[in-house]
């Protein structure tokens, strides 16, 4: 590894992090989606759905902050491409940094942004009665979840940023990844589902993801799905990260 | 061959017993041979072989698609020759590129700046990367130098387009890599800028650095370089001195013409008149 890879890395995030200070509103545009849903799933369709528990809202939790980290990785597409296509990532190329950190500092980029939006979304389902017993272990378990979720949804998310032709077509990508929440048990239990479509929303990440946390959030015990959860998430971590600098070599030289 | 032979010997001896003054000194800044690159089935670079001496203006010229832009970004190891040897600072572009991006700047035909950041702040971003001590001295000074101290806490996207070009400029200054290749660097600019970045690039090579431009305008060439090669369908077709290249036609007639002023010379007096008459 090149010896200036940490040093260098730091300097890059400081300036992405400057950009996110600077138009917080993609911040904002991040969170106000899942927050439009939560309150829509909550207030409108909620009393329609039958859970089997307490609070709609703390059913629903999880799956929103699915939604929030899938829509705000699009950022990531999007920051990447305009460094492509504007001078700055020749130049960065052209200098004696250590490679690898512009991409890092995207991904880390990312992950700051993901995690103030997604504080931002528990503060309004704060504000609208979510309530958890979890105690310190148990955040941190959710936190980890989230962060490996994130990382591994980032590393896709460099592919289409290094590889797209079109702004649209960067941040295109992340649609289906907004929606397949709700292909899974994020909303509505997956009993409720006909045969095929339960089978898909069974054996898709989210459904193991989204158990894991709301079991956490109910301090239940967390069974196999949070090793599941778990298991996709480094699954796509490993195979995007792999996939995304294999495009990234094949771009740069 | 032989004569530079038997006049390299001396210095090689006395670089044996004196260390400084190595061999590289008397190697060119850039030597490129039997460039070759294809774009799939587009052969874009059939053999191209440029030296460039150390300290001075070299001029690529050429039409769009000429090639000009991959030759520099072979050089500055953004792109990988299929064929040929290029060397910069005496370093290869394959096989030491980490040496040749410490020896070298780029600038490329797009403003390589971040918006986002104010122009201070772009500079300091580039320092740091640079691994250099005192980012902030070393961007004040920089901003001194190419006037932009009073925009230099402004977010560069409210610069005008020569800003951009001269905070461009001076991001690659920063370092004093020993080589530096300016691609287009005066395209869409507007002239009294382009005089502005024409005066930064000749002080440039008052200096000490070696430049490489490509550009497609002929006076861009004529203004600034000590050398001009003609690149054309992938090969250099030229290559020599202003006079040497004026050589190549018949000698010139003399013919009594009115002279008329170019529209450059009415718009650059216009429009200085203007601004003279602004700052009264």
């Amino acid at each position: 590894m090149n010896k200036h890879f940490v040093g260098d890395t730091a300097v890059l995030l400081g300036r992405s992090l400057r950009h996110i200070a600077r138009s917080p509103d993609t911040i904002i545009t991040t969170a106000i989606m899942p927050i439009a849903f939560m309150l829509l799933f909550v207030y409108v369709f909620g009393g329609a759905i039958e859970t089997g528990t307490d609070s709609y809202v703390k059913y629903l939790l999880p799956g929103i902050l699915i939604i929030t980290i899938a829509s705000g990785i699009s950022y990531t597409a999007f920051r990447l491409f305009l460094d492509m296509k504007g001078g700055i990532f020749e130049r960065f190329q052209s200098m004696p940094i250590a490679r690898s950190s512009v991409l890092w500092a995207h991904v880390l980029t990312s992950l700051v942004a993901n995690l103030i939006s997604l504080v931002v979304v528990i503060g309004v389902a704060l504000i609208m009665g979510f309530r958890t017993g979890a105690g310190v272990s148990g955040w941190l378990a959710v936190a980890g979840i989230l962060v490996l979720f994130t990382l591994a949804l980032t590393w896709i998310a460099v592919i289409p940023g290094l590889t797209a032709k079109t702004l649209d077509g960067a941040s295109a990508f992340s649609y289906p990844l907004i929606f397949l929440p709700f292909v899974s048990s994020a909303f509505v239990p997956t009993e409720s589902m006909p045969g095929p479509v339960r089978a898909f929303a069974e054996h898709q990440p989210v459904t193991s993801i989204v158990n894991a946390i709301r079991d956490l959030f109910s301090q239940q015990p967390v069974g196999t799905d949070i090793w599941i959860a778990l298991a996709w998430c480094a699954g796509i971590l490993v195979l995007a990260y792999l996939f995304a600098n294999l495009t990234y070599r094949r771009k740069v030289s | 061959m032989g004569l530079t032979l038997t006049l390299r010997q001396p210095s090689m001896l006395a670089a044996m017993s004196i260390p400084p003054p190595t061999g590289q000194v008397e190697q060119p800044a850039i030597h490129v041979h039997g460039l070759e690159k294809s774009f799939k089935q587009l052969k874009v670079l059939r053999g191209v072989d440029i030296d460039v001496a150390r300290a001075s203006i070299f001029a690529l010229l050429g039409s769009n698609g000429a090639g000009k832009t991959t030759v520099v970004k072979i050089l500055s190891t953004l792109l990988k020759a299929d064929a040929g040897t290029a060397r910069v600072n005496g370093f290869d572009v394959a096989a030491q590129a980490a040496d040749v991006r410490e020896s070298i700047s780029l600038t490329g035909q797009f403003a390589a700046v971040d918006e986002i950041l104010s122009g201070r702040e772009n500079l300091i971003l580039v320092a740091k990367l640079r691994h250099l001590k005192g980012p902030h001295a070393i961007a004040d000074d920089l901003l001194r130098r190419f006037s932009l101290t009073e925009a230099g806490t402004r977010r560069v996207v409210t610069y005008s387009g020569g800003m951009r070009r001269r905070l461009d400029i001076a991001m690659s200054l920063i370092g004093n890599p020993p080589v530096i290749f300016l691609d287009e660097p005066t395209t869409g600019l507007d002239p009294e800028a382009r005089i502005e970045v024409w005066q930064a690039i000749k002080e440039l090579a008052h200096g000490g650095t070696t430049v490489l431009l490509t550009t497609q305008y002929l006076d861009e060439a004529e203004q600034l370089a000590d050398r001009i090669a003609i690149l054309h369908e992938g090969r250099i077709i030229v290559n020599g001195t202003l006079d040497e290249l004026k050589q190549l036609l018949p000698p010139a007639k003399i013919e009594y013409v009115e002279k008329q002023p170019s529209l450059e010379d009415v718009f650059l007096t216009l429009v200085g008149a203007r601004t003279n008459k602004e700052q009264r």
